[in-house]
């Protein structure tokens, strides 16, 4: 036995004490794997091992044509599996230069607001259940299940609904879809309340959340943090107002913004994000235009060599597509950039100084989505 | 003295912020309203699934055992990760002319990924979404099958 180890193990030295939590550690979320250094039971620093589901989905769009490479994206971050398609549609339809009908471009953004919806309901379970609110997991998926038999009346599917295709949609939806919507909306105003009674001003759940993990702006900004986690750094990076697509430019809606920097502000910005989508929701069910569901597109999709690029504001932040072509039916070089793999990396920064216990806390207020950092 | 007051308020913070938190749970609990769970697989005989389901790919037949299926091969190169596979066969016709008709349209549901790009692209409207969604097996090779039924003919369009 080597002199250093007599002194770190067996005299306790060096008082470091490293530890796995992963990859299959339950308030992950998925397979990721941290490597906490401790001393006693605070953090000293912390080091994200990712690759655990490497699917390789970058590569292989370089083998698939523009149609196939949808699906691809709905395995990415698959609570928001709309927005991630919509993205490489909108880049699709941006290099073909084709004018997407306005009934395509409604009930995409009705879409994305549901599935945004969707997507912070099920943060908010599982946020209460890592700090120990179990109801808080029930309240979340009772209300969720509504937005997903939406879904699976209209696309068929609940989760991975590859609804979008280039210059339009898939099928029309189904003829009750602004009936079930509306009755959503109404029976989603009164619930949320609840939400807040339940979780929200709850002491031990406040006295957990309040004043850890501090992430100024600069940190925010240094480390490309976006989404809600950005946002509650006071860091406007919201894309539906910075660079409007679909009909994000008819409505009208808040950015929130909340400058307590910490876990309890990342919080309550997805809890204000749920009544913002609610009333963008109310703004356009009822105004669908008529019309085709899609525009004519060949049936062989080429794009013209050159590079394109795409940004849209997925449930957790700015998701990216970048294509290179070459002219062929399938891209040169694909690339995503995701927001959980920046949103990630602030782990180590935020997390510094604080409890092991309070690492759960600042991690399941990321809402991290770990098949979309590893993609 | 200050400090004191903080700890009593805060115990008194504590339990009313309880109470508003139980108060919703024993609502629920002693008034539940709506049923949301459903009690499958008991209720099997009742349970239907929306038309639109992805369950999976089927190939709709009618009563003469007559399906649309020519066998042209879109479905199979539409495939993002190759669920289909066709063989086709040369028959002759009537006129003496050979023409490919389909002998096999295999279907490996256990590569499929539900993207509705065969249905979707098919020419001639062959296939399906079936709503049945009980896929477990025992065996990967059950999951391979062949959707067109055996003895079946291609319908001829009234022209």
């Amino acid at each position: 036995m080597s002199e250093e180890i007599i002194k770190d193990v067996i005299i306790g030295e060096n008082e470091d004490y490293i530890i796995n939590m992963g990859p299959q550690h339950p308030s992950t979320h998925g397979v990721l794997r941290f490597e906490v250094c401790l001393k006693g039971e605070t953090v000293k620093y912390l080091i994200p091992h990712i690759g655990y589901i490497h699917r390789g989905i970058e590569k292989m769009c370089e083998a698939n044509t523009y149609p196939q490479i949808i699906h691809l994206t709905d395995r990415m971050d698959y609570l928001s599996a709309h927005m991630n398609n919509e993205a490489v549609c909108l880049l699709v339809e941006d290099a073909l230069q084709v004018e997407v009908p306005e009934r395509v471009k409604y009930i995409r953004t009705i879409l994305d607001e549901l599935n945004r919806i969707a997507s912070h309901q099920l943060w908010w379970c599982a946020f209460g259940m890592d700090l120990g609110a179990l109801t808080s997991f029930f309240y979340g998926l009772r209300d969720r299940e509504h937005i997903l038999d939406i879904f699976e009346e209209s696309f068929g599917s609940r989760l991975l609904h590859s609804f979008v295709m280039p210059g339009g949609l898939m099928h029309d939806v189904h003829p009750n879809f602004q009936k079930r919507i509306k009755e959503f909306i109404t029976y989603f105003r009164k619930k949320l309340p609840e939400y807040d009674q339940l979780l929200t001003g709850n002491v031990i759940f406040q006295n957990r959340v309040k004043g850890i993990g501090h992430m100024s702006k600069e940190t925010a900004i240094g480390y490309g943090v976006t989404g809600p986690s950005g946002r509650g750094s006071d860091y406007s990076c919201d894309i539906r107002k910075i660079a409007p697509y679909g009909a994000y430019d008819k409505v009208q809606f808040n950015e929130i913004l909340e400058t307590g920097c910490d876990t309890w502000a990342r919080y309550k910005v997805r809890m204000a994000e749920m009544w913002e989508s609610l009333s963008i929701l109310e703004q356009l069910v009822d105004n669908i235009p008529e019309g085709d569901y899609t525009a004519k597109m060949k049936p062989i999709i080429k794009l013209p060599a050159g590079e394109y690029f795409q940004r849209v504001e997925t449930a957790r932040g700015e998701l990216a597509v970048y294509a290179v072509s070459d002219g062929n039916k399938s891209p040169l070089r694909m690339r995503f950039r995701t927001p959980n793999f920046s949103n990630l990396f602030v782990m180590n920064e935020i997390t510094a100084g604080h409890k092991i216990a309070d690492l759960i806390a600042i991690s399941g207020s990321l809402d991290l989505v770990i098949p979309d950092i590893d993609r | 003295m200050n400090s004191i007051l903080e700890y009593f308020a805060d115990i008194f913070k504590g339990i009313s912020s309880l109470w508003a938190g139980m108060r919703i749970t024993g609502k629920y609990f002693f008034s539940p309203g709506e049923i949301v769970t459903q009690q499958y697989p008991e209720n099997r005989a009742t349970l239907k699934m929306e038309d639109r389901f992805k369950g999976e790919v089927i190939m709709p037949h009618d009563e003469n055992n007559l399906h649309a299926c020519t066998g042209c091969g879109i479905c199979e190169m539409n495939c993002p990760n190759g669920s289909i596979e066709i063989i086709t066969d040369r028959v002759a016709n009537a006129e003496g002319k050979m023409e490919r008709v389909i002998d096999k349209h295999i279907y490996h549901l256990s590569m499929c990924t539900f993207c509705e790009l065969c249905i979707k692209t098919c020419p001639s409207n062959a296939l399906a979404w079936g709503q049945k969604f009980e896929h477990a097996v025992f065996d990967r090779s059950k999951l391979t099958k062949v959707l067109n039924q055996p003895g079946s003919k291609l319908r001829k369009e009234a022209k």
